[in-house]
């Protein structure tokens, strides 16, 4: 069965939630990975939404973060207030699964702006929950398209801080206490390596090369000791995937 | 009696220069109270909002607004709100001020407002670069130890305009389904235009009283506009109108044909019952969604 990078990187992401709890989503791929994780690899997980959703079971694939099919059957309903305070402040969230622009090699995220803030090339849509998510969750999980745009030595802006940005002072004082961060590509998986701090690679997807992924990124990327090819989509991942949450293939694409 | 008209309630309540917020989370967005404003041409506003979303990039389009203050600026599951956009990027055809904060910092905003503080501490920020372009996010030290936190400043507005699914005639509205910061927007201003679904009798919001959001002690004014929210949705009675996102993206990336759609939906239209009825039967028809009653709950009388 064949299948495109970008539905490999999705499926790569659900398989990231495996032994997870608490998800707190986000907007894009997040959502549809999320809930691929739901409906195959863990029944059990928690999904919670920024609108004030905890424990969706979304009938149909949402088609945003707000969307009506996350209310009926959830768990709960909160105030945002709620449930940024006391769910993710308060430490309840396992994996932040967030979308980027643009990364850097410190795991610092950017949705804010393309350029400069004041004369900005692009204006992006901003932090939204991703700020505070980066912040609080234990572990961060980001989904992105790779290339030379997106992967790059250093944000334009740092709209959401990686683990490694924060001091040890600050970091002890938040739950991001360790420094748990996959960020996965439709070229490969990372992880932030704690001696250095830089998003190191981890896993090609089947069909990419050292040189395609080098090719696509802003700074030299170095790869982990125990370099691993990601397993190809199952053919269960694939039908869930293109029959139940991508139906008009937006993501696929 | 509170119970009045979309443009009355607007009239009496927005003056040119207010800061002003129509709130709702995805869910419950005022639209037909955006586009009231836009006929009055009211001029100067602050707008407030978690996510701007397509109403504000209409009431920004129309020229409504001198400020933006947010925290996510797109539209959702489609892309970008281009005319806000524009006048970000390139100022054109007239320079918009903003503030931004996180989805947290803006909720925070309110109920510091709302709680009459004078500000609140939140756990955000650290090391982003959001504090460095706001002068208002600013990091002070916990009065009980080393804890770093950060302060966000109250936001006080003089107007929100809240929809609910039903309210009395006093402004006691019931909301069900994804809540946002409905109250906490309601409670950080000074006035208040509850719009609604439904008008119920005072029995049927004191049957279920965990389900008043917003009591009418703080409501000025109460709107009786159903399906006012299109194409945004009401829990239980329309669906969300993706298909209108969608169309916006096209729409408001070239800026005469958003301007005729802003005279044929908005500025050549009446009221919002007029656009129910341009809307047309069949297109109603595909947002009804099938029935899916709570069960219900026993108060217990204690006489």
């Amino acid at each position: 069965m064949h299948w495109s990078a970008p539905e490999m990187m999705i499926v790569a992401g659900a398989r990231q939630l495996v032994g997870g709890r608490v998800c707190f989503v986000g907007i894009g791929f997040p959502n549809v990975a999320a809930n691929l994780a739901k409906r195959i690899h863990n029944p059990g997980l928690e999904l919670v939404y920024e609108s004030g959703v905890f424990g969706a079971i979304p009938a149909r694939a949402p088609l945003s973060i707000g969307d009506p099919v996350l209310v009926t059957r959830a768990t709960a309903i909160t105030s945002m207030f709620e449930l940024f305070a006391y769910y993710l402040q308060g430490g309840r969230i396992d994996v932040g699964f967030l979308g980027a622009a643009q990364i850097d090699r410190l795991g610092n995220i950017n949705t804010t702006v393309i350029g400069h803030y004041d004369r900005p090339k692009v204006r992006l849509p901003g932090s939204g929950g991703a700020c505070d998510i980066a912040v609080n969750a234990r572990q961060i999980l980001v989904i992105m398209k790779q290339s030379r745009r997106s992967f790059v030595e250093l944000v334009d802006f740092c709209t959401s801080p990686g683990p490694a940005r924060m001091s040890a002072t600050i970091r002890a004082q938040v739950q991001a206490k360790g420094r748990h961060m996959v960020v996965v590509t439709d070229l490969g998986a990372y992880r932030l390596d704690s001696e250095t701090d830089e998003l190191v690679l981890a896993s090609l997807n089947p069909g990419v090369s050292l040189d395609d992924v080098r090719a696509q990124a802003g700074w030299p990327i170095r790869v982990a000791g125990n370099l691993n090819v990601t397993a190809p989509p199952t053919t269960e991942e694939l039908r869930v995937l293109r029959e139940e949450l991508d139906l008009q293939r937006v993501y696929a694409r | 009696m509170k119970v009045t008209t979309m443009r009355e309630a607007v009239a009496e309540a927005i003056r040119d220069g207010d800061t002003i917020a129509i709130e709702g989370f995805t869910h419950l967005i005022c639209f037909a109270a955006g586009h009231e404003i836009v006929r009055q041409r009211k001029r100067d506003l602050t707008l407030c909002r978690l996510t701007p979303d397509v109403i504000y990039d209409q009431m920004v389009a129309a020229g409504v607004a001198k400020r933006l203050i947010f925290s996510w600026l797109g539209n959702p599951g489609v892309g970008s709100l281009h005319a806000i956009r524009r006048q970000i990027e390139t100022g054109q055809p007239r320079p918009l001020e903003i503030e931004e904060y996180s989805h947290f910092g803006m909720v925070c905003r309110y109920v510091a407002a709302a709680a009459n503080l004078p500000f609140f501490p939140i756990k955000s920020y650290y090391d982003s670069d959001m504090p460095s372009v706001n002068r208002h996010i600013v990091q002070i030290q916990s009065p009980y130890g080393d804890d770093i936190v950060y302060a966000v400043p109250p936001l006080h507005l003089d107007v929100a305009i809240i929809h609910a699914q039903r309210a009395d005639a006093e402004g006691n509205a019931q909301i069900w389904g994804i809540v946002g910061c409905q109250s906490e927007a309601a409670f950080a201003a000074r006035r208040v235009i509850i719009v609604c679904e439904e008008l119920v009798d005072e029995a049927t919001i004191r049957a279920d009283p965990n389900r008043t959001v917003i009591p009418g002690l703080i409501v000025n004014a109460v709107v009786v506009e159903p399906k006012a929210c299109h194409p945004s949705y009401a829990q239980g009675y329309y669906n969300r109108d993706n298909r209108f996102y969608q169309d916006w993206d096209g729409i408001s990336r070239d800026p005469p044909r958003l301007d005729a759609w802003l005279k044929e939906w908005v500025l050549d239209l009446d009221c919002h019952a007029d656009y129910v009825e341009k809307l047309g039967g069949a297109r109603w028809a595909k947002l009804q969604p099938s029935a899916a009653w709570s069960g219900r709950v026993n108060y217990g009388e204690y006489s």
